[in-house]
């Protein structure tokens, strides 16, 4: 005698805890690591043949941040603790109380950043961070006091109003070995 | 008449659709999860920072590592930061080369809107550092980002 065989249906109830298995797995493996950093753009390398340009700049205008090699920071020959380094540049490129050793203007401020091939990168993206941070919080100061918003929320225009009034030169010159560890 | 309110047992909630939503869930993570594509060989923690931004284009991004060689490799490549192109180890001469390939891999157009990524441990020298940044200033890549994770606390 023969069965009428009907095909058992395939039971989906564990479809969901398979799914889930895979997706616990997935959940725990990925890690959205969002690749973020210090932005900057390299200056081009000099023509072979080029002249050397000449620029003089009053050396009020010029901030000299060196670090060496024991990451110790010396800015305008006085040594300084990394915590002091934005204070102190907002200061030299605002100069609002007008003192004639620091910046004439804004505008004319210029940060010049030195290391030693021993410095380690950590204290120089500090360094660089602070420099960038005292830039950006005066030009937010600005945005604020100009058009009476953040600067990350003004149009373009209005922003390249601000950032042609704090420029932001930060010029690297070439590290020496210098040493001093 | 009177009304009478019949008892009616609550409907059970039907879960038949539970494996459809997380499936695609799973789809979701498995379409977003982007796989490592280089071995790291180098130990890099990148140093904090505050004014950190976000790279956009993760296929315009080119990546260089520095920091010393892990475990595996101490025996024979010491400890002293190296760099890591792709999945070898390379010196810095080689990174010009290395980034004429990422542009030979992109549309002409792209070109010019390629970063260079350095992720470089915290403990490595800025000698290093700098020998990668002449070579990169040398091909004309001078958009660079400086790999670095968030820091809370802000200096005054």
């Amino acid at each position: 005698m023969r069965r009428n065989r009907t095909t058992p249906e395939v039971n989906a109830g564990s479809m969901a805890d398979i799914a889930f298995l895979l997706l616990i797995f997935f959940l725990v493996t990925t890690t959205i690591d969002t690749d973020r950093g210090i932005s900057i753009r390299l200056p081009p390398m000099p023509e072979e043949n080029q002249p050397e340009n000449d620029i003089r700049i009053k050396e009020r205008n010029v901030m000299k941040v060196l670090v060496n090699a024991n990451d110790q920071l010396l800015v305008n020959g006085e040594l300084l603790n990394v915590k002091d380094l934005k204070r102190r540049t907002k200061e030299f490129i605002d100069n609002p109380r007008r003192d004639p050793n620091l910046s004439e203007s804004p505008t004319k401020a210029v940060i010049s950043l030195k290391n030693d091939r021993g410095t380690s990168y950590n204290i120089y993206i500090t360094v660089h961070n602070e420099l960038k941070a005292a830039y950006n919080e005066l030009r937010d100061a600005k945005a604020k006091a100009d058009f009476g918003k953040p600067f990350e929320k003004l149009n373009e225009a209005q922003q390249n109003i601000i950032k042609d009034y704090y420029r932001q030169v930060i010029s690297e010159a070439e590290p020496e070995n210098v040493g001093g560890a | 008449m009177k009304l009478e309110k019949k008892k009616k047992p609550a409907p059970a909630i039907s879960t038949s659709s539970l494996p459809d939503i997380v499936f695609m869930l799973l789809f979701f993570f498995m379409v977003t999860t982007v796989m490592r594509q280089t071995d790291l060989k180098v130990k890099v923690v990148v140093p904090q920072a505050t004014e950190i931004q976000k790279l956009e284009k993760k296929s315009l991004v080119s990546y260089i590592y520095i920091g010393s060689p892990t475990e595996s490799f101490r025996a024979k490549f010491g400890t002293a930061p190296r760099i890591q192109l792709n999945d070898a180890f390379a010196s810095p001469n080689q990174v010009v080369e290395f980034i004429e390939k990422e542009r030979a891999a992109r549309a002409e157009a792209e070109v010019p809107l390629m970063t260079t990524s350095i992720k470089a441990d915290k403990e490595a020298k800025m000698g290093i550092v700098t020998d990668v940044k002449q070579e990169l200033r040398k091909c004309n890549a001078l958009k660079l980002n400086y790999s670095s994770s968030k820091r809370a606390e802000v200096y005054n």
